[in-house]
């Protein structure tokens, strides 16, 4: 078990490597010119090009990446050419917001689609069964950032429940910062309760139809129980799978619902620096990305030990 | 008073079914201290009606007339909230399959602690003893160790304890046991059977046992009830049914039977040998990357030999490798040493290229005949695919198709249709019929006729035998039944953990079995010392 976790977390430095490499030459390789935009509209070239030197960019696109990395290895990310700061300072500002809200998003999409799931099944082809099979259709197709204008249209705007947009740090109270946090997170998750409750509803169905359902019946025990303790149980490694490739696909809704909502957050961070071809701060995201992508699955991967004791690593 | 007493039930079917009702005015009655067998083919209802009486039947199913008396207590209409109070306290079962019934992800004692939780008021430690004696009572060993297990951890007649275990734990007035032992090898289940009836005797439990083994009811049954498509066409003492049974289809089936005694066919001992094995090994190797690896023999050192026009067959119990030495004659695993000589060349290690040829001429029927023909393509397909894969002109394949549906008894016309349009009986006929399409010389029956009804495995037996005879082909017949081994081989190797104990002519090898493994598994065989009616 321990050597199994070892070995996964081995496995991730060449899955980095790769990351690194091809974040590293896309940037490099795509049109855009991070000295033209800092040096701005009426820069002359010279100007371009001392910027561009005081950058190390004139230097070989090899050359470029053996600093980088080898800054790298020493725990250097870099300095933003656009926010002028360290990029690990940089990202430990955005990252609250971030974690905040992929935390919730999910949270609220596990409480609200594992149960919605698990009453299907048990309902199924009932009318309950059939209203969740196409509010999910409805919840795939609607683009987060429809979803989102149409909530702040409804909720902050006619209803002046919650604020339209902006951020309160958990540093300056919790019910404010959960305030401003719920309504982004709610739009987030609709999608995810759409995939969580359709996978909950296939696997509970399944699991419904095992003699070991029958044998929970036979020894008189309330549907709740047979529902939950047995069914549910048996269902749980489909579920955590497709919660983790939740967790992971949630990086990009990050970006926009950070946009629409005005979050200053990892996926707001990215976004611009992207547009400002800041290199060191679009690197320094992604590996943190991918890595934390390695990681939740996994934790997944671990999970499925809890849920199946038939599972040994 | 009488236990159960079920009166006229009568259990609808769903529109599409092939006939009205599941249960056509069924009734019965099971004293306290009896064990009364409902005995029938698949199809007969008897399970769905064992289902009912617990209320567990699905709501396709409903019961649409007669009445289901637990002690005096109507329960047919009961309420669900009544139907969960009288099981597991009133009224118990146990399930065919102990690999599925037991739910994977929570230890046994809290699967058994469970039954107490809902149904007593009995406090932890309280709880814990009774486990723990019900555990004991069920005879298996080191019962501290067995709660905390989990399903996958026990071997299958344990796992079986532990439902019976579940099932009396609050000693219950009637016990329905839905073919408890049909999926446990032949000393388990003789030891599950002897375990059912000294507990029933213990308890003077009324109990309800399913099955279509007729001589598992020999060994266990006071009364015997016979169901043929949800209609009861007889019932009565064990004695008297099975040896003078009234019902055309109780003689029937009773005749269907095979006996244990070999039949008394002379084997030519200079017919050309078709296949033989040397020294036939397969080992698996368990990797783990942490430990050192393990082998893990599923086969060691098998010599046999198979004559043309003679039957050679295997038998064995679950993990014996009886499977495993069948798939290592047909190449469809690599042995890992051994030689495998079909005619004179050895296809052991023969690469895969060289191996094609050699292919046709081995060819294997397997055990479910529900899986192992696809069900998108038509039987024709099936049946001439091989043919035409060895350059077989297509219009010379379908005539050869319709010949072999003639041989194996069935319509000709039926060729362009789909396996779901078959029974099991027919669709194993039609996997023969595809084997036979290769003209084989050697023809491999994996467990072919375990999974059919004991009147349509006489029938297959009797194609079988029928075909051997006409093409002269070589069988060799994979079984974990005796009885059926005694009707069809010439020979007998008996396996046990990979090895063949025993290996003779069948007359010798039933009639004076010398090595003790041998002798325990014909002990075990269910009803041996019964003598049924005649066919």
């Amino acid at each position: 078990m321990y050597t199994f976790i070892a070995r996964r977390l081995l496995s991730t430095i060449p899955v980095l490597l790769v990351v690194a490499v091809l974040i590293f030459l896309m940037l490099r390789l795509t049109p855009g010119d991070p000295a033209a935009i800092l040096a701005g509209d009426a820069a002359s070239s010279e100007q371009i090009a001392e910027i561009r030197k005081s950058l190390g960019l004139d230097r070989s696109i090899p050359v470029q990446f053996g600093i980088w990395a080898g800054n790298l290895l020493q725990g250097e990310f870099g300095r933003s050419y656009f926010y002028k700061m360290e990029v690990t300072q940089l990202i430990a500002q955005r990252i609250e917001p971030t974690l905040a809200l992929a935390t919730l998003t999910i949270l609220i999409a596990v409480v609200v689609s594992v149960p919605l799931g698990v009453i299907a099944a048990w309902r199924f082809g009932g009318w309950f069964d059939r209203a969740l099979m196409g509010f999910s259709v409805l919840g795939f197709s609607l683009p987060v950032f429809v979803l989102a204008y149409l909530l702040i249209w409804l909720v902050s705007l006619k209803l002046g429940w919650f604020p339209v947009q902006g951020y309160k740090r958990l540093a300056e109270g919790f019910w404010p910062f959960l305030h401003h946090l719920v309504l982004p997170a709610i739009t987030l998750s609709v999608i995810y309760i759409a995939l969580i409750a359709r996978v909950t509803r296939a696997s509970v169905l399944e699991a419904l139809g095992e003699d070991y359902i029958r044998t929970a019946r036979a020894k008189g025990l309330p549907e709740a129980r047979v529902l939950v303790r047995h069914a549910l149980a048996n269902a749980a490694v489909p579920i955590a799978t497709v919660i983790g490739i939740g967790i992971a696909l949630l990086i990009g809704g990050v970006v926009v619902t950070e946009s629409v909502y005005a979050i200053p957050g990892l996926g707001r961070l990215t976004v611009d620096a992207v547009l400002a071809r800041d290199f060191p701060t679009v690197q320094a995201v992604i590996l943190l990305f991918s890595f934390a992508y390695v990681v939740v699955n996994l934790l997944v991967d671990l999970s499925y030990v809890v849920f199946d004791p038939r599972i040994r690593y | 008073m009488s236990v159960l007493e079920v009166r006229d039930l009568t259990i609808a079917l769903p529109r599409y079914a092939d006939r009205a009702q599941a249960a056509s005015r069924v009734s019965f009655s099971v004293a306290r201290g009896e064990i009364l067998c409902l005995v029938g083919e698949s199809g007969s209802g008897k399970s769905v009606i064992a289902q009912s009486v617990m209320g567990l039947l699905p709501r396709n199913l409903p019961v649409t007339g007669g009445a289901i008396v637990l002690q005096g207590e109507d329960i047919t209409h009961a309420s669900q909230q009544r139907l969960r109070e009288l099981r597991a306290t009133r009224m118990s079962m146990v399930f065919q399959e102990p690999m599925t019934a037991l739910n994977p992800v929570m230890r046994c004692g809290a699967q058994l602690d469970e039954v107490l939780r809902e149904h007593t008021a009995l406090a932890g430690a309280e709880r814990r003893r009774r486990i723990l004696d019900i555990v004991r009572e069920v005879r298996l060993p080191d019962p501290e160790r067995m709660v905390e297990s989990y399903p996958h951890q026990l071997s299958g007649g344990q796992r079986q304890r532990i439902m019976i275990g579940m099932a009396l734990l609050l000693e219950p007035a009637l016990l329905i046991a839905d073919e408890p032992t049909t999926a446990l090898d032949v000393t388990t289940q003789a030891q599950i059977l002897r375990l059912i009836q000294d507990l029933q005797a213990r308890h003077g439990m009324g109990v309800l046992f399913i099955t279509h083994d007729f001589g598992v009811v020999a060994e266990i049954a006071h009364r015997v009830a016979v169901l043929r498509l949800g209609e009861l066409v007889e019932i009565g003492a064990r004695d008297e049914v099975l040896k003078r049974p009234r019902h055309d289809y109780t003689k029937m089936l009773i005749g269907s039977v095979p006996t244990l005694k070999p039949h008394a066919r002379p084997a030519d001992g200079t017919a050309p040998v078709v296949l033989a094995t040397r020294g036939l090994s397969k080992t698996y190797r368990d990797r783990s990357w942490l430990s050192r690896h393990r082998d893990v023999p599923a086969a060691l050192d098998v010599n046999l030999e198979v004559r043309k026009g003679q039957t050679l067959g295997i038998v064995g119990e679950s993990g014996s490798g009886k499977s495993t030495v069948a798939r290592c004659i047909v190449r469809l695993i690599d042995p890992s040493s051994g030689a495998v000589v079909i005619h004179g060349e050895d296809i052991a290690a023969l690469p895969h290229r060289r191996l094609q040829p050699m292919r046709r001429r081995v060819q294997i029927v397997f055990q479910d005949p529900y899986r192992s023909l696809n069900p998108r393509r038509k039987v024709l397909d099936a049946i001439i695919e091989g043919p035409l894969n060895y350059g077989t002109p297509r219009a010379a394949a379908v005539l050869r198709a319709r010949k072999l549906m003639e041989l194996v008894r069935m319509d000709p016309e039926s060729l362009d249709r789909y396996p779901h349009q078959f029974s099991g009986g027919q669709r194993q006929r039609i996997c023969i019929a595809r084997a036979l399409a290769m003209e084989p010389e050697l023809l491999v029956a994996d467990e072919a006729v375990s999974a059919l009804d004991v009147s349509v495995q006489a029938q297959v037996l009797e194609l079988l035998e029928e075909i051997r005879e006409r093409l002269h082909l070589a069988m060799l017949f994979i079984t974990h039944d005796l009885r059926v081994a005694a009707q069809v081989c010439d020979h007998v190797a008996v396996m046990s953990q990979g090895r063949v104990v025993e290996y003779g002519p069948a007359a010798q090898v039933f009639g004076a079995p010398r090595h003790d493994y041998t002798r325990a598994l014909f002990e075990a065989a269910p009803g041996r010392h019964f003598d049924f009616a005649p066919a």
